[in-house]
C-alpha cells in the first residue's frame, strides 16, 4: 500500500495523527480481507461512495421492474405469466434487500428514494430501453441478468458487511432468472419462423446495450482503481466485460443466434472473444437522460409513488390510532 | 335484465362438472390477472411484493382448476388452450373479479370480498366428495387464509386510517356491493355440485362470508350499502354475459397466444 | 381520550414516509436458533410480520419469524470491543481442556 504523505511525528497536532493512525487502520483491514460492519470507522469517502454503489445498484433493482413488468399481462402461457411475475418480485425484493443495506450507512430510504424521483440518482441504463416483444423477455434474462450476475457474484465478497450479505441473498435468486429467460430463448429459437425472427430481432437491439452495462472501458472509469483497492469493486469493467462475452458466445451459439457484431474474433493466445468497437456515445446519452425510455421509466416511478402517498398515510395513521388506543387501554 | 345461459349446461353431464371447474379457475385467472397490473406500480416496495405473491397464488389455482376442467372436459384442451382460447362469452368468473382494478382502494376492497368468499367456500369444497377438487381446494385454503390476513388488514388501516384513505374504501365498497350478490346466486350447476355433495350450499356460504364481511368493516368504521334489488344486482358473469371490461383484459391477455397459434412459448 | 382528538391528533403526525425500520430473524428449522436475515418497513408489527414472510420466506426454509423495530436493537460500540470482550479469552478456567480427566473415564 503506498501513501502520499509521509506519516506525521509526534511533533504534529495530534487530531491529524489519530485521523492518519485510523485511515491506516483502516486500509490495512481492508488488505487482510476483513469485513467493515456499520458501526466501524470509516474514511467520509469511503462511505459516501458505498452509498452512491448500493442506491445506484437498489435504484436499478427497482426501475428494472418496469421493462419486464412491461410484458406481465401479455405472457403468453400461464406458466410464463407465473414465472414472470415471480423474476419481477425478486427485483422488487432485491432493491429492498439493498436499500435496506445503505441505509446501515445513515440515509433514510425516503430520501434515497426522491434522489431517484427526483432524477439526481442513477441507476442502470440498461433499462431506459424499451420491452417491444415477448422475445426481449427472454433475451433480458439471458443478457442482462447474465450480465448481472457476472457482476453480482464478484460483489458478494466486497468489503463492507452489509453489500456482501445482500449480494449473497440475490446471487441466489438471480440464477433462476437468467435460467428462465435462456430457456424462453432457445424455445423460440427451436419455434415457428415467426419466433426465431422475432429472437433473434429482440437479440439485436439488446447486445450491444448489455455490453454497456459494465460501465465505460477502463481507461474512462475514475473511482475504479479507489475502489478496487477498497473492495468495494473487485474486477474492472473491460475484465467484467470480457467475462461476460466469453459465457455468452457459446450460449448464443448453442441456439443458432447471431449476435450482432460483425467484427467478433476469436483471440486463440488470449482465448478471449474480441468485441467490436462499442457505441460510447449512445452510452453518454442514455446515462445523460436522453435514452429511448428515461422519462417514461421515471413518470412511472413518479406516478406509483405519488399516487401511493395517501396509502402509506393511512397505514401510519392507523398505527399511530392504534398506539394511542393500547396506550389509553393500558392506562 | 334477466341473464340467459350463453352455453347451456344439462343437469346430468359431465359438463357440470366442467362447467363448475370453469367457474372456480376463470375467478382466479381474472383476479390474478387484475392483481398482477400493480406489479411495479405498488405504493410501497413491500407492497408490490404483497401483491405479486397473491397474484401468484390465485395463478396458481387457476392453473390447477383449468388443467383439471382440461382433463374433465376429455377433448384434450390444457390450461392455456382454455386460457388464451376461449372467447369472452366462454368465460365463467364472476363479474366482480374482471373489474378494472381502480385505486388502492378498489384494489383492497374487492381483494377482501373474494377473499373472504374464497376461505369458506374453499374449506367447504376440501372437505367434498370429489377427491381430486378437494385436493385442489385444500391446498388453495391455506393461501385464501393468508390472502383475507393481508387484505383483512388493510381493510382496517385504510378504513380507519386517514379521512382520504376512508372516503377512497368507503366509495369502493359503495361501489362493488351491487356485484356480490352474484357470488352467492346458485344456479342448476351449483345445484347439481350440492347433490352432488361436491360444493356447498350457497346459502349457508353467503351466512358466513356475510358475517366476517360486517364484523371487518365494522371494525374499520365503513357502512355496509343495503341488500341490493336483484335487478339492480350485477349477473351474468357464470353464463358468460360480462361487462364490456373482460374483452379488453382478455384482448391484452391472449394477443401474444393468438398471434401465434399452435407455438410453444 | 376522545376519539375525534385521537384521530386529529395521528392525522398530523402522518407525514408521507416509508415507514419504520424493522429487522426480520428466521428460523430455519426446529431447534435451531433465529438468525438476521435483513431489514424491510412496516408500519406496524402484523405488517412487519407479514411483509418479513413475503420478503424473506417465500421461498420456504423458513419455520419461525422475529420482527423487532430496528431502534429496540442495542449493540455493543466496536471501539469498546477490546475492553467489552477480550476478558473473555484469558480465562481458561471457564473452558473445558482446561480441566484433566483421568483416562479411561467416559462421560465427562
Amino acid at each position: 500500500m503506498t501513501q502520499s504523505r509521509p506519516a506525521p511525528t509526534s511533533t504534529d497536532d495530534p487530531a491529524k495523527a489519530a485521523a492518519f493512525e485510523a485511515a491506516a487502520a483502516f486500509e490495512a483491514r481492508i488488505a487482510a480481507g476483513e469485513s467493515i460492519e456499520p458501526k466501524d470507522w470509516m474514511p467520509e469517502k469511503y462511505r459516501r461512495q458505498l452509498v452512491r454503489m448500493m442506491s445506484q445498484h437498489a435504484h436499478s433493482e427497482v426501475v428494472g421492474m418496469l421493462p419486464e413488468g412491461n410484458w406481465i399481462t401479455r405472457a403468453p402461457s400461464l406458466r410464463r405469466k407465473i414465472s414472470l411475475i415471480a423474476k419481477v418480485q425478486d427485483e422488487a425484493g432485491h432493491g429492498l434487500y439493498i436499500y435496506c443495506g445503505t441505509e446501515t450507512l445513515g440515509v433514510d430510504r425516503a430520501e434515497l428514494i426522491q434522489q431517484l424521483l427526483d432524477a439526481r440518482a442513477k441507476y442502470s441504463s440498461i433499462f431506459n430501453y424499451p420491452t417491444l416483444s415477448w422475445a426481449d423477455i427472454g433475451v433480458i434474462g439471458w443478457f442482462v441478468d447474465g450480465a448481472a450476475i457476472v457482476n453480482q457474484t464478484i460483489l458478494a465478497k466486497a468489503s463492507y458487511g452489509p453489500y456482501a450479505r445482500a449480494m449473497v441473498r440475490v446471487c441466489k435468486e438471480e440464477n433462476f432468472h437468467k435460467r428462465q429467460g435462456y430457456e424462453i430463448v432457445a424455445t423460440l429459437a427451436n419455434g415457428t419462423p415467426a419466433q426465431q425472427a422475432m429472437v433473434q430481432d429482440a437479440v439485436n437491439r439488446w447486445w450491444w446495450p448489455s455490453l454497456m452495462m459494465f460501465g465505460p472501458s477502463d481507461t474512462d472509469s475514475p473511482n475504479t482503481a479507489e475502489l478496487i483497492r477498497w473492495k468495494v469493486k473487485r474486477k474492472t469493467n473491460d475484465e467484467l466485460r470480457q467475462r461476460f462475452v466469453n459465457l455468452t458466445v457459446p450460449q448464443a451459439t448453442a441456439v443458432n443466434i447471431t449476435l450482432p457484431d460483425p467484427d467478433m474474433k476469436y483471440n486463440a493466445e488470449t482465448e478471449n472473444w474480441e468485441c467490436g468497437g462499442i457505441d460510447w456515445d449512445e452510452f453518454h446519452q442514455v446515462v445523460r437522460g436522453n435514452g429511448p425510455c428515461n422519462r417514461e421509466r421515471l413518470e412511472a416511478r413518479n406516478k406509483a409513488h405519488d399516487e401511493g402517498a395517501w396509502v402509506r398515510e393511512a397505514a401510519s395513521a392507523y398505527a399511530a390510532k392504534q398506539r394511542a388506543r393500547q396506550a389509553s387501554a393500558a392506562a | 335484465m334477466t341473464s340467459r345461459s350463453v352455453v347451456p349446461a344439462p343437469r346430468d353431464s359431465p359438463n357440470v362438472l366442467f362447467e363448475y371447474l370453469l367457474r372456480l379457475g376463470d375467478d382466479r385467472l381474472v383476479l390474478g390477472h387484475r392483481l398482477s397490473e400493480w406489479c411495479g406500480h405498488g405504493p410501497i416496495l413491500e407492497e408490490d411484493i404483497a401483491t405479486s405473491n397473491v397474484a401468484l397464488d390465485l395463478l396458481g389455482q387457476a392453473t390447477m382448476f383449468l388443467r383439471l376442467a382440461g382433463q374433465l372436459e376429455g377433448k384434450g384442451r390444457d390450461e392455456d388452450a382454455l386460457a388464451y382460447f376461449r372467447e369472452v362469452v366462454e368465460f365463467r368468473n364472476c363479474q366482480l373479479v374482471e373489474l378494472p382494478k381502480g385505486d388502492f382502494a378498489f384494489t383492497i376492497a374487492r381483494q377482501f370480498l373474494f377473499d373472504v368468499h374464497a376461505v369458506v367456500l374453499l374449506d367447504a369444497l376440501s372437505r367434498g366428495t370429489h377427491v381430486q377438487l378437494a385436493a385442489i381446494a385444500a391446498k388453495s385454503l391455506k393461501e385464501a387464509k393468508y390472502h383475507v390476513r393481508h387484505s383483512g388488514e388493510w381493510m382496517l388501516k385504510l378504513g380507519d386510517g386517514t379521512e382520504e384513505s376512508h372516503r377512497r374504501l368507503q366509495r369502493a365498497v359503495d361501489d362493488l356491493w351491487r356485484f356480490t350478490p352474484e357470488i352467492f346466486a346458485a344456479d342448476d350447476v351449483d345445484r347439481a355440485m350440492l347433490e352432488a355433495g361436491i360444493a356447498p350450499d350457497l346459502a349457508a356460504v353467503k351466512a358466513q362470508w356475510e358475517a366476517l364481511v360486517r364484523e371487518v368493516t365494522e371494525r374499520a368504521t365503513l357502512t355496509l350499502p343495503d341488500d341490493v334489488p336483484r335487478a339492480a344486482s350485477a349477473r351474468g358473469g357464470r353464463t358468460g354475459a360480462h361487462t364490456e371490461h373482460l374483452g379488453h383484459m382478455l384482448a391484452e391477455m391472449q394477443i401474444i397466444a393468438r398471434s401465434h397459434p399452435g407455438a410453444t412459448w | 381520550m376522545n376519539q375525534d382528538v385521537v384521530a386529529e391528533q395521528t392525522e398530523a403526525l402522518a407525514p408521507d414516509s416509508q415507514w419504520p425500520l424493522w429487522e426480520v430473524f428466521t428460523q430455519s428449522e426446529q431447534g435451531a436458533p433465529h438468525e438476521h436475515a435483513g431489514s424491510l418497513h412496516a408500519a406496524d408489527a402484523e405488517q412487519a410480520l407479514q411483509n418479513a414472510r413475503d420478503v424473506y420466506a417465500r421461498r420456504g426454509g423458513v419455520i419461525s419469524l422475529w420482527v423487532v423495530p430496528a431502534s429496540a436493537i442495542t449493540a455493543s460500540s466496536p471501539g469498546e470491543n477490546g475492553p467489552f470482550f477480550d476478558p473473555g479469552a484469558d480465562k481458561a478456567y471457564r473452558h473445558p481442556q482446561f480441566y484433566k480427566v483421568p483416562r479411561g473415564v467416559r462421560g465427562v
